[in-house]
Formats: structure tokens, sequence, C-alpha cells
């Protein structure tokens, strides 16, 4: 039977801070972030995929951590709940909203639900508040009913109207 | 929840990738987004004792209309890459429709269209469009390349013609249609479908030409519904024809009856989705 | 401890400068940041992980467990079974009441195993993964009996006996109202009788259950996700025949608990006994999988009423056993009375029945156990008497609204006692009503149902009425018997050197933001800002002991209990202004951090510079006055009521049987908000749990007792997409029976939402008497009778 006696050795950069990990194949990047690198803010809600608690960016796509192995990840670019802020330490937009909103409770979901938002924020896409909820129904969150994530998430890319807000929002995509 | 042990050998070429699963023996496994094979390890229900990741490899991410009509995938194109093809590809428009309902956003950035075809889940949006347009798939081994159709690529649930040593580089889909439509029903946004329609057919001097309709969820694999195409082959795309086809789509059908529907329940959504996918076809005109 | 709602020695308190804010929480930014730190996330060097090997069959005698090849897997250090805890007694949770069937949940199963998933043997190992290993190479060999698997099965008798305390599998049979109702239905106009069905559910925290350990030679931290961090501790130092003050446990950032996390775990437990066994620190972070499959349910029920009506829809008398499937195990320390006890306790809800007769029974089977899930029995006897009036209505050709409105609690009845011996305070009844309807334009409706109808589609519009009991205190829990009765709080503030504010309390949040909340409160009685005023909970070494957060009683119990000790701090602080101002402590404000004299603002002196002396230059206080600023006190209520109304517009695809939902409108009372955007958030998430139990979720066993709904892709839990936007509208009836006014409301939402929802679903329905009695209602039932009644081939096009 298999053990974890071989590891691998991956570089990676992580809120733009270049990282090298030694883990075995098995770890993945939800658990290398947690364990190997210390950052919690990344959550594992269900380890199967469906929750996306873990949702971090990678070379600019949200994705759900805990489907992809640390191993993959060599040489790319991730982003996690910890490098939002501003570099002053305050929120930024999103997080502000999120707060603004009353779009977390408990908080499990959110590190997930704002790195979601944030891929979505950066496309700039003309949104309207069903599109939000079917971007933010990629995730689960069991505290909010989802509302006050919907109005924060719209705050940024909704016209007041509901309707498409037609440009960049975020000014950095 | 987490995955068994296994190595981890990185493919920097289709031939590197056949000649490491050659190498690694049959419980090896490739790996290209993972987004259903990581689950399935988590919850060590699949726990090879190796994986081999494709997604490096070069030359699998194309997209090309031949002139003759048909569509090369490449089987490491995203679902997102699909759904967010800038152009209209002629005669495969449903297919940004089909990427839109495959998972939700963070799964369609890194979910395949190749590795969804090869876990072959009898609910797979790819799947229901590779019976729908007779796909057929491009498949590398050691002896060099082979062609399979649909038909005999797909062998039941989770199971196709792949050797342990082979990969599915490219799926070329056929018979480009006019119009085309897909429906599925799924009890929350994102789940996989408990029943999926997929219809396609040409206008000619004014009636149906070339008819398809596919259905999912209703069989080990992706079917066609002969009885359906039948009617609709040759006759005007009138509502009184969808229904007919509708009906004789869900008829001689033996679905399976499980925790997400009844055999009763997936007969009546195979009438009602083919029908509603039948009726969008109509919704340019 | 004095049920007044006036503070001691003051005057009943008005000046709100916070409370009614819709404040932004203090507890965001972290949460917002990454630096949340939940149980998960405690990292202490040399941390085992523990992995527990769970029962694959749902019964059945253990005749051997083999670790041998566990022990020989890499990383593992220990691989812990039954034999090993004999010296910890179990889990016994204790209820004086005739009926009642006193049964022991082990540590780790001994004799045999009750459900698929119950904790068999513990390995330890250096990481996750290699637990896991350690996990599956452990062979269990069991000798399967038959499982025991629904209430009905019990009921039709000849099953096996889950406990052999119970043959006949009922741990509970409790007529709690006894009255003969014969003479009464007899002479009623219409007698209607009503089964309902609820489906059985898991609260699905997105942090499942999770504890850490450490032992230091005689002392034990526990880091555990709990609600109630003083419960865990006494249960702790029972298992483990430590005293209390050995024992600190905390409860730090906890990512939901709904209920699930207000019992004590077997889990959390035995991660302290091995932290101490093995003295190494242990860690235990639950898996989705075994939050489904292996921790607490709830709300599966069978009621069977019998009303009877006057021909105008007067209730005239009702009676109803509840049948409560509470699974495995009576969990500690509520025990699996909870369910019966609640329901049959609280049947009548906000209406007026004149005759009561209600038993409650809880049946034991081989599922995991139950927890008091959100809500605690309310949704399924708020679904079971508005389906009954429902029916009644449309029987007696009565408008829906009108027969509640000739049975709604009226203003002029409170306080209003019912046949259940359940006193209400004033509510808003017939006014949540009407607002809801007018919301809804229910007068419109009858016309635009019809006109969808024409047009082959199914509208829906549906509305209940409910109360909701919160702040249970002391006297509740011990009129059932319970041995332990979790009602009073208790709350410190005190004032440091600076002049900051620091509030413990037993209370223990999860999401409710009680870090703004309580700081709302403080700040307006000592006139400082809520950002000086911090607050500490779920420490045992930190903050005074009470119970923790469940049953809508945090605001209502730990925010009386602030505001009573900032109360008493704001005297004292009173009384040294006066000394150095020279003014009567009557005539002193306390305003913007400092306290002046009424009238005349320049005459004032800086909080900071009182907090100053208090501690550390003494010598300028008042002879009388002891140094320091700090104030105590506890609050133990009688309980009050919020209510409100529900009221939605649904539509059915008559092709697949999808619910969607257009409108979803409340009406609440819950008395003074202390900060609406956190009311409305707890209302927002307790619908979306409402709506799921109705719609989307349900355990589902097969005959063997395996649980068929094991991971989220077959749990159903509701996505942004299937939850609809919320209209809330508030009334407020102070409640007299807290000091802040405030009433409980954390419940509401999901109390409400079933009936609601299926309300709708049976309107759309309605003329194809297609009847909707049972919960989760999926969309294969409803499109199948749909197509059995209009017999429709050719379903409407939908969208």
């Amino acid at each position: 039977m298999r053990t974890d006696s071989e590891t691998l050795n991956v570089e990676f950069t992580v809120n733009g801070e270049a990282r090298r990990v030694s883990i075995p194949p098995r770890r993945t990047l939800a658990d290398v972030l947690r364990e190997d690198l210390g950052l919690t803010g990344t959550h594992l809600g269900c380890e199967h995929g469906v929750c996306g608690a873990c949702t971090v960016i990678v070379d600019g796509e949200p994705v759900r951590a805990c489907l992809m192995f640390g191993v993959q990840a060599a040489g790319c670019e991730i982003e996690t709940v910890e490098g939002l802020a501003l570099p002053d330490g305050s929120l930024n937009d999103l997080q502000r909203s999120f707060s603004e909103h009353h779009g977390l409770q408990c908080g499990f979901c959110t590190p997930g639900m704002l790195m979601l938002g944030t891929a979505y924020v950066r496309r700039a896409v003309a949104a309207d508040r069903e599109s939000v909820r079917e971007v933010v129904s990629s995730n689960l969150c069991r505290c909010t009913g989802y509302q006050g994530i919907v109005d924060a998430v719209c705050e940024l890319v909704c016209h007041p109207d509901g309707t498409g807000a037609g440009e960049d929002p975020a000014g950095d995509s | 929840m987490k995955p068994a042990a296994f190595t981890y050998h990185r493919a920097e070429s289709v031939e590197h990738a056949v000649s490491l699963l050659g190498e690694l023996g049959e419980d090896a496994k490739v790996i290209a987004g993972g987004q259903s094979l990581v689950a399935l390890m988590n919850m060590r229900l699949a726990r090879p004792s190796a994986l081999v990741d494709v997604s490096g490899v070069r030359g699998l991410h194309h997209m090309v209309l031949e002139p003759s009509g048909e569509l090369r995938i490449g089987a490491l194109v995203t679902h997102a890459a699909i759904e967010d093809y800038p152009l209209v590809i002629p005669g495969f428009e449903i297919l940004p429709k089909a990427a839109a309902l495959v998972g939700h956003w963070p799964i369609r950035t890194r979910g395949t269209f190749g590795g969804s075809i090869a876990h072959a889940d009898p609910t797979s949006e790819w799947c229901l469009v590779a019976v729908l347009h007779g796909a057929r798939m491009v498949i590398e081994g050691p002896g060099g390349s082979r062609t399979l159709g649909s038909e005999d690529f797909f062998g039941g649930p989770f199971m196709t013609d792949l050797g342990h040593d082979e990969l599915l580089t490219e799926v070329v889909l056929t018979e480009p249609r006019e119009r085309s439509a897909i429906r599925e029903f799924a009890r929350r946004a994102g789940d996989f479908a408990i029943v999926s329609a997929a219809v396609a057919y040409d206008i000619v001097n004014g009636r149906m030409s070339g008819a398809r309709v596919a259905l999912g969820g209703v069989a080990s694999v992706a079917v066609r519904a002969p009885a359906a195409e039948a009617e609709l082959e040759g006759a005007e795309a009138t509502p009184e024809v969808f229904a007919r086809a509708s009906r004789a789509a869900a008829e001689d059908l033996q679905p399976p009856s499980d925790l997400h529907g009844s055999a009763d329940y997936r007969r009546r959504l195979v009438r009602v989705l083919t029908e509603r996918a039948l009726a969008d076809t109509l919704a340019g005109d | 401890m004095d049920d007044t709602a006036t503070p001691a020695g003051g005057t009943r308190w008005t000046g709100n400068k916070w409370v009614g804010r819709p404040m932004s929480r203090l507890e965001d930014a972290a949460l917002l940041t990454g630096r949340g730190r939940y149980t998960g996330d405690i990292d202490v060097p040399g941390t085992l992980e523990a992995v527990f090997v769970r029962s694959t069959v749902a019964s059945g005698e253990i005749l051997g467990i083999d670790t041998t090849a566990a022990l020989d897997r890499p990383g593992v250090q220990a691989v812990v079974t039954a034999t090993d805890l004999a010296a910890t007694p179990g889990l016994t949770a204790l209820l004086e009441r005739e009926g009642f069937v006193t049964t022991t949940m082990p540590l780790l199963a001994t004799d045999g195993v009750r459900y698929a998933g119950e904790p068999v043997a513990v390995v330890l190992a250096s990481d996750r993964a290699r637990a896991e290993d350690g996990a599956e190479s452990v062979v269990v060999e069991i000798a399967e009996k038959p499982a025991v698997i629904s209430i009905d099965q019990v009921r039709e008798g000849g099953a096996g006996a889950v406990h052999e305390e119970a043959p006949d599998n009922i741990l509970l049979d409790s007529t709690l109202f006894s009255d003969d109702l014969d003479s009464v239905l007899e002479s009623s106009h219409l007698v209607v009788t009503k089964r309902v069905d609820t489906g059985r559910v898991v609260a699905l925290p997105m942090e499942g259950r999770s504890a850490h350990a450490h032992w230091d030679g005689d002392r034990l931290t526990l880091h555990t996700s709990t609600q109630v961090p003083h419960m865990v501790r006494s249960a702790v130092a029972e298992q483990m025949g430590l005293m209390e003050n050995q024992v600190r446990v905390v409860a730090p950032d906890v990512g939901g608990g709904f209920g699930q996390k207000c019992v004590v775990a077997r889990e959390e437990v035995i991660v302290a006994v091995l932290a101490r066994m093995l003295d190494r620190p242990v860690r235990w972070v639950e898996d989705r999988g075994e939050n489904i499959v292996a921790s607490f349910a709830g709300h599966e029920q069978v009621h069977e009423m019998t009303a009877g009506f006057t021909a105008e829809g007067v209730l005239t008398a009702l009676s109803t056993d509840v049948w409560c499937d509470v699974g495995a195990y009576s969990a500690y320390p509520f025990t699996c009375a909870v369910e019966p006890l609640m329901a049959a306790g609280e049947l009548p809800g906000p209406y007026r029945v004149p005759r009561y007769a209600a038993r409650g029974v809880a049946v034991t089977t081989n599922k995991s156990p139950t927890a008091p899930y959100r809500g605690v029995s309310r949704p399924q006897i708020t679904l079971a008497v508005e389906r009954l009036l429902d029916e009644a209505a449309a029987r007696l050709g009565i408008d829906r609204a009108e027969i509640r409105r000739r049975n709604l609690i009226r203003p002029e009845d409170f306080p209003y006692t019912g046949a259940n011996l359940v006193t209400y305070d004033a509510g808003t009844y017939g006014e949540s009503l009407e607002m809801c309807l007018a919301e809804l334009g229910y007068d419109r409706w009858p016309e635009r149902q019809e006109r969808a109808r024409a047009e082959g589609r199914l509208l829906g519009l549906g509305f209940v009425c409910f109360s909701e009991r919160t702040g249970y205190g002391t006297p509740v829990f011990a009129g059932r018997g319970m041995a332990v009765t979790p009602g009073f709080d208790t709350a410190v503030v005190a004032m440091d050197p600076t002049g900051g504010v620091t509030v413990t309390t037993g209370v223990s949040a999860h999401g409710q933001g009680h870090a703004t909340t309580f700081a709302q409160i403080v700040a307006d009685r000592l006139g400082v800002e809520p950002s000086q005023v911090r607050v500490i909970e779920g420490d045992t070494d930190a903050v005074p002991f009470g119970w923790g957060t469940f049953g809508s009683r945090s605001i209502v119990i730990g925010g009386s209990a602030a505001h009573r000790a900032a109360g008493r701090l704001a005297e004292k602080l009173a009384r040294l202004a006066a000394h150095r101002l020279e003014a009567a402590p009557a005539d002193i404000v306390l305003e913007n951090g400092s306290a002046h004299v009424r009238g005349t603002p320049a005459r004032s002196v800086s909080l900071a510079a009182i907090a100053h002396d208090a501690h550390i230059a003494v010598q300028h206080l008042p002879e009388d006055e002891e140094p320091g600023l700090e104030a105590r006190d506890s609050y133990d209520p009688p309980g009050t009521f919020s209510n409100a109304t529900h009221g939605a517009i649904v539509e059915i695809d008559p092709g697949t049987g999808g619910v969607s939902i257009e409108r979803y409108v409340v009406v609440e009372d819950c008395g003074v908000v202390i900060n609406p955007l956190i009311v409305d958030g707890q209302v927002h998430g307790g619908v979306a749990q409402g709506i799921a139990c109705a719609l989307y979720e349900g355990l589902d066993f097969d005959e063997e007792g395996q649980c068929r709904t094991a991971t989220l892709m077959d749990y159903l839990m509701p996505t942004a997409m299937e939850i609809p936007d919320f209209e809330l509208h508030h009334l407020e009836t102070p409640s007299e029976h807290s000091s802040t006014g405030a009433k409980g409301m954390g419940e509401g939402g999901t109390i409400g939402a079933p009936a609601c929802v299926v309300s709708a679903v049976a309107d759309a329905v309605a003329h194809l008497g297609i009847p909707v009695d049972r919960i989760p209602v999926t969309p294969q039932y409803l499109a199948l009778a749909i197509g059995a009644a209009t017999d429709n081939p050719d379903p409407g096009e939908q969208t």
C-alpha cells in the first residue's frame, strides 16, 4: 500500500508572494494553503466540490481548492481571502459591501463567497440581480438566506434599478 | 475526507502520457480538470495508485471547424472556454447553452470537455451532446490512434471503451444542424440533471430534416430517441408535431428508478423537456 | 434575579442612541480578511488528528474489532476502542417525567451499534489523511440485525428493540393534556381529522463539528465548535472525573450551529479524553459526510390531529398525537423528549383553542440521534395547525384569512393563557396577518389565480400565522422535568482604566452578531461608542457560568443581563461623576464618553478620567465606594412571544413539478429591534432553512437504515437560485419580559416558512384535489399528481 513517503517540491505564488512547499501528491490545494502555509482563511465545508467554502482564485479564475491537488498548482498564481484587503489593511470595496449588507453571519462560507465575488466583479460584466444570484449559487451559505450576499455583490456590479451596470465597476480588470 | 495516497506524474505530451499510463499499470488514472475525479478520490470512492496529469499537455485546447462542417474539440478545452467562446459556431450553437448547464462557474473553469466525456456520467451534458452530434472520439494509445463512435465509446455509467493506457485527445462533433436546443431538469441550480433532452434538425424546404433527439438520465448512457426523430423527420416544425414527437420519445423508455426520480417521473420529464427543447428551436423565428 | 423589566434601582431605560441602528457588525472585519479562527484552524505542535471508524450497518452486535492492520499503517499512532474508554460512564440525559425511559449514549459503541455512522473506534495519526488510512484498515465484525427505521414500523409493533430498556422502542409517551373531547367534537359543526408528516433534516452548519483538546498535566483546554461551552465543560469534567475548574472550554469562531451544536457530542468528549490518555494534543474535524450521516438530525414527526369547528369556523376543540422519530439516542442534556414535549406543549400556537388534548411520543429508531434543530417542533406544529385551518376553511366555505381572524388571540386577550397553560405576552397577531395580506394583494388574488389557471399556469398563495416563544427561562425547563435547566444567564460589564468596556457573558454566538448587539445595548447604557465595547463569549475561563446560545434566548436573557449589569455600572459611574462634579447622581447624564450635569453640559468629566481614578487613584473616590468598575447581573425570564405572519406566492411548473417562489413576505414582531440589519439577517436565513425543509431537504434511508443522502449532491441544501428575495416588515411590541423590550427571533423564519410554502403549493393545486400534507414536497410528487389529476398529456410550456 502506498504511503506519503514521497513528497514533491512545488512552487507557486500566493497573494503575490513566491512560496515553495514540499507536499505529498494527495494533499489538496485547500489543505496546502491551510496546513502547509497557515492560511486558514480558506475553509473546507464539504471536500466534494459542492459548497464552495474553499473557493480561491487560480490564475484569475475561481476554483474549488478541494478539487485541485497542490501539485497541480505548480507555477500558478493563487489568490486567497488573506490577500483581499487594501495595502493599509482596510477592507476593499467588496469586503466593505459584505459588511454593509450583512452578507455574512457565522463567516465560514465568507472567504469562498468573497473569492467567487472577486473573480466575478473583475469580469466587469453588466450584471443584473438574477445573474448575480446564479453566480452566488455556486457556493452554499446556511446563515444568510443569500440575500445579504446577493445585495453585497450587486452593489458592485448592478445598477441601482437592478439592471446591468454596463461598465467596469471594479476598475482593476 | 482525504484521498488515498497516489503517485503523481506530469505528462509533457500525449505520447508521454500514453507511455506513463502504460508504465503505471491499470490502477493509474488520467487527471485533467479533476472536477469529478478529485471529489470521488476525496471520498475514497476512486483510489487510483497514480495520477497522470495531462493538464499541461499542449495541443489539446483547440476548437476547429473543419470545411466538412465537423467540429474538432480538444480534450482539454474547459467548459468555461466553450461557454465564453466569442464566436458562433455554425451548426453547433448548442455548445455554449450546454456548457452553461455544467455545474457551477468554479467547476466550469477547470473541468474539461474531454474529461467529462471520459468520465461518462449518464447525465453529463457533454455525453448528451456527443450522442446528439454523433461524436467520434479520437483516442491515442501505445499502438497509435483510433477513433470510436459514441455508441461504441460509452459502455455504461462511468464506463467507456478507453483502455487503461489510452488517452482521449479529441472529440469530433459531426452532423451540424441549423437548429438545436437543450433542456434539463435538476432540483437545484448546477446539479446533475435528473433528465436532459437535446434536439437538433435542419430545415429543408420548410420541413425538418436530419432530426436528432438525445436523452440523458433515462438509461445507463445518453441515448437517441429514434421514434421521436421519426416523428420529426420530414414534418413541419409545429407545436403539434413537437408534442407527438415528445410523446414518442417517452413511450418506449424503461428509465431507472432511484432516489432522484422514479421511472414514471423520468418518462414525464422526457416528454416535457423534449417538447420544450423543440419549442426552443422556434424561439428565433 | 427578578423578572421585572426595570434595571435594579434605576428608571426604565429610554435613551437609545445605538439600539435600533442597522450598524455594520464589529465582528465582520476579522471574518472578511481570513482572520477568523475556527476550531479547525487551531494548530498546536504535535497535534494528532482523530478519525472515527463508524459503523457501516444500522443495527447489530459487535463481534470484534481488529486494529492490527490499522496500527501498521504509516503515521498511525493509536487506535482506541470502547474497551479503552471503560472508565467513562457515557452521556446520560435525564428527565424526571413519567413515561420517560432513560438511555445512555456510550462514547464509543460497546455492545452494539444503533445507527450507520455510529462511532466504533478512533484512529489517531500525524495527519488526517493517514488517520483515514488507518480508519479504513480497522476491521469491525458486526452481526447485523434488522433495522428499525420508521415511526410507522414502531407503531405497527414487532420491530426489534433499539434499546433493551425500551422493548417497544418508545422512549417517551407523555399525555401532556388530557381532556375528554368526545362530547365537544360531537356537537361541533365540523370535525377535521388530519395527518401531517415532516421529513428528517439536518442542520448543516457550514462548519461541521470540530474539537481540539490539549492536556497540560493537570488541566484540559478544549476548543470546540459548540453553542454551549459550559454544558460541554460539565459533561467533559464528569466523563473525565475532573473538577470543572480543571477544564477550560473555548468556543472560538463557530461556523453556525442551528441547534446541532447545542448538545454535547460524544466526539468532542472523546477528543478531550484522548488528549489526556495519550498526553498529546488531539484534533477532530468532522467531514461533511459525517455531519450529514452521523451527527444530530431533527424534525421527523407524524402529527395526527382531530379538531372541531363551529359553522363559523371557530375552533371548539383540538386533540393531537405527536410522534417524533428521535433516532438512536437521547442527546445530552436536552433529552430526546425535547421535540415531543415542545410539540404537544405548544401546538395551539397563536390560536385560541378552548379545549385541548395532547400526547407526545418519542420513538427510537436505528438512525442518527436528534438534537433541537432550529425551530424545535414549532415548524412542524405550525405546519400541522395551518394545514388543519386551510382544510376547515375549504370545507366550511370560509375564506382562509377569515378563519384565522376568528381564531387568533385578540389584542384584548393579553396576557392570554391558553388551554395548554402557556401565557402569551402581548403581540400583533391580527395586525401582522392583515399587513401581510395587504402586502400580498390578497383581495385581488382570486382573479390573478384564475387568469393564470386559464393560461395553464399553477399559481398559489399561502400565508400562515405563528407565535415564537423565546427566552425560555428556568421554570419552563423545570416544568418539563429536565434535570438540567438552562434558563438564566449572566453578564459582567467592566470598564477598564482607559474607559474601555468589556462585556463577558454566558451566551455564545455562532453568527448572531452578539459582539455588535450587546455592544449597542451597553453603549447606550454607558454613553460610549459601541466600538469601545468588547464582548467576550465562549471561553469558560473568561466568562461567567451560562448556558450558551440556543432557543432564541441570547438577546432576551443575555441581552437583559448585559443591560442590567450595564445599568448597575452606569449608576456607579453616575455616583462617581456626581462626586467630582458636586451634583446629585440623579442629575448626571452619561453621553459621548463623558458624564455631565443635566442641563449644564459644560460641567462634565470624561468617563476615562473617572475610570482612571476608580482603578489607579482610588483615593479620589467617595469613601463608601469600592474600587473598580464592574457590575454583574443575571436574568431569568418566564419567556416572551414573538409573532409573525409569513406569506408567499409560488408557481408550480406543471410539467416538472418544480416550485418557484415568486414572492416571500414576512411581517414579524420581535419587540424592540436592537439591530435591524442583524434581525433581518436572522429572518432571511431562517426562512431559507424553512424553505429547504418544505421543498428540498430530507434525509432518506433505505430499509437497511442506510442513509441515501450522504453527500451535498444528494442532500439538497438550496442555493441562491432556489431562495427568493425576501420582503420584510416589522411591527414592534416591546416585551415586558426583557430589559431592552426585545424578544428573541432566531428561529421564527424557520418556524413559519415550511407551513407557508406548503400552504401556497397546496393553494396552487387545490382545484385539482391534490393533498399536500407531507414535507418535503417533491417535484416528482407534484408532477405525477398533477399529471394524474389533469390527465394532461401535454403540460404547458414553461420557461
